[in-house]
């Protein structure tokens, strides 16, 4: 049967048509649909599905799952596996269980993300097989053949959809559901392969180097490299490039060659064959010359008179798409460039970033804080909804998932005296801030972390934690207590406080910045969109007649807030925070009244 | 040589209803038997930013519609339309909302809304333009929240597959109890261009 499905919606088809007993993942653009996918299905499969802390915690899960002998996936988005990296390293020594996947969605062009790292270099660097998908139906597909593989080589598989495959939607032929058997789980103790001692290691490594070539044997089988032969020029092109240079192809009617890869590494033979029948050829890749690297060091032996073009033609930075390949190719052939469009009447366009939503407590928090702390304070944050604050000069910095709290650590301890004050998420929090928060504690770092508790992953979906008291699941689970880890951490002040009650917030923030130790301060409200979604209504707000134009509200930044030339006025977005009303010095902004 | 029966591209503004727009046609296009293919913008940019997907009706490449590509822009709201026209393809339609939603970059004064004229006068540059306030429609069909429905309908006149398969699909998409709404702004959105 086909189906309509999102590319992350046919990676979760495919797990669930490959019998997998464990799927653990935390939440990332664009990877997150996977595990919501599977979660609501979970019980009837008999699978266990979770949101774990972080990646690391994720894949260590899966690992487990799949030393016990049940199929496990860990899914993350790229910069996920840095977090995940150090299982990931030993554990292509170690090998595996059961099929063990590890996805991790890369983001050429940082539509969501901190960076585009290129997953490819850790497959290669961990020295394990990368699936790289092209449409959502090769994502299914690759699913399912990637536990196998992982089987056959006893290794983790990584399966590496981008953006435009994870986002993507088409039509899927999807197959048989597996019927549901006992299951045949139980770890096996076997120390050799488990335990990572130098003694067992030293053996292991030499193990996965000659597996090297296992790999390049498997993979020459695999149908996701497909060889057309044509003329003697070609274009060898990875994952979604492949359907970039085959719709270019055909566009400028250009009977090229075609090699389209869909595994890193490629597999040697196809490669000999295409490099003996072309004497030119061009890689098209998206990012990291990975595939043309290969072809290099290949041509050296198989062609060394080959004309290779690659990043020399086709952009190292960003997404490609059908222009930008398009014109490579013509490139490579003499052909004219075509030139963008340009539009000069996009000039008077106004620009639509994405904003913190109207009646977002962050907004709050952050005038509080400004007003507290004064702007001369240093204000380091973090990953999540709130960094779209950077507007109003309380994000200073950005790097990592809890690296707010590190990071306020080295500017007190690298000498600066000024009040310091870092924000980062519950979820951000409690993925990767205890550690920084404890390190705080331990080296009697002077600053104030504030936690902004909106009691969601609001950024990347509204997923659970385990501040929520719930599972990815939908099962009761014990609350974490901020206040109570913070303590326990050795934060030396702790106070939570509601940032729509603005004025009680500044005088905690001020408490805060006054203590000489370290303080943590809980900001505590529900994101406007679960409250919403919960049935909360609160009254909306407008502005009287009183209002002077002094545009102080304005300057708050309020999406519900608009300027009619002379005054303020409040639009039909407003949610009823009613903090605007506490941020107005000429007292003009009311409640509407019924 | 074309690699696509039609080329869609829709614009709008996070949180207006973008993609059940593009997940209609493409349950639809599957009912018709024919291969689909679309593009999302999930994520960060939909926190009140501006939107964007591609769907291309009996394609098997890329979900991705190259610049001047697109046989149809549909827009939801009108900046959106001069900001992915360089997506219209010469001689293409271009079918707009009129009704402006707001960025913060002009609620805050620091940007002007240009006038409409100005907005779509690139576009009649570039193809044909059926501009109309789908919003209103929607507010007349019973909810202002199906004015992406009431652009679904105008676009149904345009794509190359038939009213009843992307009725099937609008029925699955939209829970039941909305359907009756649903189904009153396709109507006028489909009278709109008639």
């Amino acid at each position: 049967m086909k189906e309509y499905l999102l590319g992350n919606a046919a990676i979760a088809r495919g797990i669930l048509e490959s019998g997998a007993g464990l799927v653990a993942g935390y939440p990332g653009t664009p990877s997150s649909e996977i595990i919501e996918t599977l979660s609501p299905l979970a019980g009837q499969r008999r699978m266990h599905v979770e949101w774990s802390v972080n990646e690391k915690v994720a894949l260590e899960v899966a690992i487990g799952a799949s030393w016990a002998n049940a199929r496990s996936v860990a899914t993350m988005k790229h910069v996920g596996l840095n977090v995940a990296s150090d299982p990931f390293m030993t554990l292509a020594y170690l090998g595996v269980g059961a099929g063990l996947v590890v996805i991790t969605a890369d983001d050429p062009y940082c539509h969501s993300s901190q960076n585009e790292q290129d997953s490819r270099r850790y497959a290669q660097f961990a020295g394990v097989p990368c699936l790289e998908p092209a449409d959502p139906q090769e994502a299914k597909d690759m699913t399912v053949y990637a536990f196998e593989l992982s089987e056959r080589l006893n290794l983790p598989v990584m399966l590496r959809p981008t953006t435009r495959v994870s986002h993507a939607r088409s039509d899927v032929e999807t197959g048989q559901l597996p019927a549901l058997a006992a299951s045949n789980a139980g770890f096996t103790r076997d120390p050799s392969c488990r335990v990572a001692l130098p003694v067992h290691v030293r053996p292991l490594h030499k193990r996965l180097i000659a597996k090297q070539e296992t790999i390049d044997k498997e993979l020459s089988s695999a149908p996701w490299n497909r060889l057309v032969c044509r003329a003697d020029t070609g274009i060898i092109a990875s994952g979604i490039s492949g359907l970039y240079a085959e719709e270019a192809l055909k566009d400028l009617e250009l009977d090229y060659s075609l090699l389209r890869i869909g595994t890193t590494p490629a597999p040697s033979g196809l490669l000999t064959e295409m490099l003996e029948h072309c004497r030119r050829i061009l890689v098209v890749e998206e990012l990291e010359p990975v595939l043309e690297d290969q072809v290099a060091l290949l041509a050296r032996k198989v062609r060394p008179d080959l004309d290779l073009h690659g990043k020399s033609l086709v952009p190292r930075a960003g997404e490609l798409d059908l222009g930008l390949v398009r014109n490579s190719i013509s490139a490579l052939a003499g052909l004219p460039a075509r030139e963008p469009i340009v539009i000069p009447e996009k000039d008077i366009l106004p620009p639509r970033p994405p904003a913190l939503c109207p009646g977002c407590s962050h907004r709050a928090t952050y005038q509080a804080m400004i007003k507290a702390f004064g702007k001369d304070a240093v204000f380091p944050s973090d990953i999540g909804c709130y960094t779209m604050g950077v507007g109003m000069g309380t994000v200073e910095t950005c790097l990592c998932m809890g690296a707010s709290i590190s990071v306020a650590t080295g500017i007190r301890f690298g000498g600066d005296e000024r009040p310091i004050c870092c924000t980062l998420g519950d979820s951000t929090f409690l993925h990767s801030g205890l550690t920084g928060l404890l390190n705080a504690a331990y080296n009697g770092a002077r600053l104030t972390v504030t936690i902004l508790d909106n009691s969601t992953t609001a950024m990347t979906g509204h997923q659970p934690h385990p501040g929520t008291g719930r599972t990815a699941t939908g099962q009761e689970s014990c609350p974490v207590s901020l206040e109570d880890v913070a303590r326990a951490l050795g934060a030396g002040l702790v106070e939570t406080v509601d940032p729509y009650d603005l004025d009680r917030a500044v005088e905690v923030f001020r408490k805060a910045r006054d203590f000489s130790g370290l303080s943590v301060v809980i900001a505590r409200q529900s994101c406007v969109i679960s409250a919403r979604r919960q049935g909360v209504r609160r009254q909306p707000l407008q502005v009287t007649d009183a209002c002077v134009g002094c545009q102080v509200c304005l300057n708050f930044g309020c999406p519900a807030i608009e300027w009619t030339g002379e005054t303020a006025s409040i639009n039909t977005l407003c949610t009823g925070c009613g903090v605007c009303a506490m941020v107005c010095p000429s007292g003009s902004i009311k409640e509407v009244v019924r | 040589m074309r690699s696509s029966d039609c080329d869609i591209v829709i614009a709008g503004v996070g949180g207006q209803g973008v993609i059940l727009i593009s997940d209609v046609i493409g349950r639809a296009a599957v009912k018709a038997g024919l291969p689909v293919r679309g593009a999302e913008t999930h994520g960060m940019a939909q926190r009140g930013g501006s939107v964007v997907n591609h769907t291309r009706i009996n394609c098997r490449y890329s979900p991705m519609v190259a610049e001047g590509g697109a046989d149809l822009l549909l827009a939801l709201e009108p900046v959106e339309a001069l900001r992915h026209a360089h997506f219209l393809a010469p001689g293409g339609t271009a079918l707009v909302n009129t009704a402006p939603v707001l960025p913060v970059t002009v609620t805050t004064g620091k940007f002007a809304y240009p006038p409409l004229e100005k907005v779509l006068s690139p576009l009649q540059r570039i193809g044909t333009v059926r501009a109309f306030n789908a919003t209103e429609l929607a507010a007349s069909a019973g909810t202002v929240q199906a004015m992406n429905v009431v652009m679904l309908g105008a676009l149904s006149r345009y794509i190359p597959i038939t009213e009843e398969a992307i009725l099937a699909a609008l029925a699955q998409v939209v829970p039941e109890k909305h359907l009756k709404v649903n189904l009153r702004a396709f109507e006028l959105g489909k009278a709109e261009v008639d």
